[in-house]
């Protein structure tokens, strides 16, 4: 254990057998031993990916709103750039990614009230979630191209 | 540690004092404020996107001053700054978990995480003056 002594976590993997002597505790499964296209593991680390490109994709709404505060000049950038191939690639990507994450999220609500443990109820709702997203992000580009072509 | 206090096990004595044991200060008292706000926010978060989706998306290609006065409008605004305040703080809270699993040595990880956190205080700062600026100068 001296190896981990930079680092505090490690003292809680540190534990004590009943007549007192020092046990090392087993580190849970990692993401070597899962099979990562499995519903249960592929759909958890979507979530955090998702999660970490909205990240990403708030810089662009940090751009577009202060842009908007600053005026038609600075707009007209942001517009461009949104209009552009790589923009509109960007905007569809996020989408999919907010809706993803925000479905996994309810998928995550209602675990955490108690329900949807069981694996064929599993396997259901990371459908639905994985079904959703596809049907929510192509909903939410029709929506657009109406917008756009109105 | 004094002999008198009760302990778990006759080798690893009790670190609490007799009176937080008493008035059940555990770390439970806070130790799930980090899970819940997670919750909480999200659970705010879930109108609060579909608002703006389907905000944003049925404005695709408007010109600058329609988006600006839709932003401007008073319930958007405040929409829009509630947004804002707590999808910040649901990313930093995020964010930090990430950190947290895959930074090591654990002092790399707390600055990471103090960067994350000032750049969303900073990033949101910036996106609330914004609003503010569109719904009362505009």
């Amino acid at each position: 254990m001296a190896e981990n002594h930079h680092d505090a976590r490690e003292a809680t993997m540190v534990g004590r057998r009943t007549d007192g002597t020092l046990v090392r505790r087993p580190l849970s499964p990692h993401l070597q031993v899962y099979d990562m296209l499995q519903m249960t593991s592929a759909t958890s680390i979507m979530h955090r990916i998702t999660g970490s490109a909205w990240s990403v994709g708030l810089v662009f709404f940090v751009w577009w709103i202060v842009a908007l505060a600053s005026g038609p000049a600075a707009y007209a950038n942001v517009q461009w750039f949104m209009g552009s191939f790589i923009g509109v690639i960007l905007l569809f990507g996020l989408s999919a990614a907010i809706w993803y994450h925000t479905l996994a999220g309810v998928r995550h609500l209602y675990w955490d009230a108690g329900y949807g443990y069981d694996i064929p109820t599993t396997y259901r709702t990371g459908w639905a979630v994985i079904i959703g997203t596809g049907v929510l992000t192509v909903l939410t580009w029709v929506v657009v191209a109406i917008a756009w072509a109105s | 540690m004094s002999e008198n206090y009760p302990s778990t096990t006759a080798h690893q004595p009790r670190l609490q004092t007799p009176l937080g044991r008493v008035r059940q200060n555990g770390s439970a008292k806070s130790g799930t404020h980090h899970w819940w706000m997670q919750r909480v926010t999200s659970i705010a978060l879930l109108p609060l996107m579909l608002w703006f989706i389907i905000g944003i998306a049925s404005h695709a290609g408007a010109p600058y001053e329609e988006i600006a006065r839709w932003v401007g409008r008073p319930f958007n605004a405040v929409l829009m700054l509630l947004l804002i305040g707590i999808g910040f703080y649901h990313t930093a809270g995020g964010l930090q978990v990430v950190i947290e699993d895959y930074i090591r040595p654990e002092r790399s990880a707390m600055v990471a995480g103090l960067l994350i956190r000032g750049a969303c205080w900073v990033f949101g700062l910036l996106c609330a003056l914004s609003v503010l600026r569109l719904a009362v100068a505009g």
